[in-house]
């Protein structure tokens, strides 16, 4: 089962590492946002500076998005799903690892670069760093609330927007801990753990429970 | 014997039954009860000496508030229903009542900021229930959307089972943490109601509507619960019609309509 898991994920990598660099892009795509935001509201940078996290939030669930409609989906239109679906390994391990292979390749990503894209909106490096502690605590939930998502459309030919429309409403409270988790470090009545440590158990929460919805999805959806 | 009759009543063809018969006695109890609620609350109740008769509008909106969240509880079981029993009944009642949740979240969400308006001055204020209510409507948008998306009705049910039980497990989360965040941005200056409980003279006309509401709301769910048994069967017919007619075998009897049998039809 473990070496399955490795398998998995190990395929994955190099299929997004092969296949057009998913991590690279999405992080330019990061970029991007994090770019035009300045531009829509003026080059004021305590203004950017109070709402630098959430702009990185922000950021960081619309980059979840890329990618997260051919999770399986690329799977299912070659059939390698039907040989995942047959294999021993339980196809919530296989879910498993595939989510685990894409939050390597952007949520990860995110949240080491996003003490560097900071800069770009003037946090100071305490709101730096707990900004990007933050994200990597956070964007595994996601992740993995996205993964239901794309499970549940993985049959659907264009199902992107749809998918957008199924996971964006339950990401709220994973960007509402984040958000607030990363002004609390700034400054504020609430202490930086109690945001975190909630925050921290959203993700575990949405593990469990995006890891098992997408199993009977992909199970049912034969 | 309990288990025995409720086997029996939620059998396709015997729901259509006692569904026909019934309907026309919920429709008409609920007109009944709607026209009592209505006439306590715009006539009986007294207007509210601090926000005049504007106080009438939470005779609409706090049914509507109500059923809103009772039909994504009824979705919620009937997702279990699909999922674990394979009920075909379970799916056309949490189809059935998608829309209708949606119609009422929508109508609490129009009534709320027709108050707000008046009351603290602006249609929308980022409050904590008013931002829930908002979440909820768009997880049933969400939901009706996946179902429109998905041609076979037995995959896009088990597909829409799993969406809306992670969207109970999600509900009380988004709820939870929506109170959170507003409380932090915004402490005091929330104007809510139900600080003060209410005075009888209000409170029997609001129990009223509620009560009118929901035995209209349930007798809504009924009929369309019925339109979509109809609609699936009318769908099975075409598709096997289609079939004969596809494996060119004309001088075959075709199946009187009515004979089709039900489990194959739902």
């Amino acid at each position: 089962m473990i070496s399955a898991f490795r398998a998995l994920v190990a395929r994955d990598l190099t299929l997004a590492a092969r296949v057009g660099g998913s991590g690279a892009l999405s992080l330019v795509f990061f970029l991007m946002i994090v770019a035009l935001v300045p531009f829509a509201l003026g080059p004021d940078l305590n203004l950017l500076s109070r709402i630098g996290p959430a702009i990185l939030w922000l950021a960081a669930v619309l980059a979840t998005l890329i990618g997260l409609d051919r999770l399986f989906q690329a799977d299912e239109e070659d059939g390698s799903l039907d040989l995942m679906t047959g294999a021993p390994a339980p196809l919530e391990v296989v879910v498993l690892a595939k989510v685990a292979a894409h939050w390597l390749t952007t949520g990860l990503p995110l949240a080491l670069a996003s003490p560097l894209f900071g800069l770009l909106v003037a946090l100071d490096g305490t709101a730096m760093a707990a900004t990007a502690l933050t994200l990597l605590v956070g964007t595994p939930a996601l992740t993995f609330v996205g993964a239901v998502g794309a499970a549940l459309t993985a049959s659907i030919r264009r199902g992107g927007l749809i998918l957008a429309v199924l996971v964006l409403p339950l990401m709220i409270p994973t960007l509402i801990f984040g958000v607030s988790a990363a002004q609390s470090a700034i400054g504020g009545t609430v202490p930086f753990a109690t945001p975190l440590t909630i925050l921290a158990a959203l993700s575990l929460i949405a593990a469990v429970v995006g890891t098992l919805a997408a199993a009977a999805a992909l199970r049912w959806s034969e | 014997m309990t288990a025995s009759l409720w086997t029996r009543l939620s059998n396709p063809g015997h729901f259509l039954r006692w569904s026909g018969a019934a309907g026309p006695w919920l429709a008409g109890l609920s007109a009944l009860t709607l026209g009592l609620g209505l006439y306590l609350s715009w006539f009986v109740a007294p207007p509210d000496y601090q926000q005049g008769e504007t106080v009438r509008i939470m005779f609409i909106h706090v049914p509507a508030a109500w059923l809103g969240v009772f039909f994504y509880g009824s979705m919620t079981l009937s997702a279990i229903g699909t999922l674990v029993w394979r009920h075909p009944l379970a799916d056309v009642a949490q189809r059935a009542a998608a829309p209708i949740g949606a119609a009422f979240t929508l109508v609490c969400l129009v009534t709320g900021s027709l108050w707000g308006k008046p009351m603290w001055g602006t249609y929308w204020v980022w409050d904590a229930r008013l931002t829930s209510m908002l979440v909820l409507l768009l997880i049933y948008c969400g939901i009706i959307a996946l179902w429109r998306t998905m041609e076979d009705p037995n995959r896009a049910a088990r597909a829409v089972a799993i969406l809306t039980l992670v969207g109970a497990v999600n509900l009380p989360i988004i709820k939870f943490s929506v109170n959170w965040w507003s409380t932090l941005h915004q402490p005091a200056s929330i104007l809510r109601m139900g600080g003060p409980t209410i005075d009888p003279s209000m409170l029997y006309p609001l129990l009223t509507m509620i009560l009118a509401a929901t035995i209209l709301g349930v007798t809504l769910h009924l009929y369309a619960m019925r339109t979509e048994i109809l609609r699936r069967r009318v769908r099975t017919l075409t598709i096997r019609e289609a079939e004969r007619l596809d494996a060119g075998a004309p001088t075959l009897v075709p199946a009187p309509a009515g004979a089709a049998p039900l489990g194959q039809a739902l």
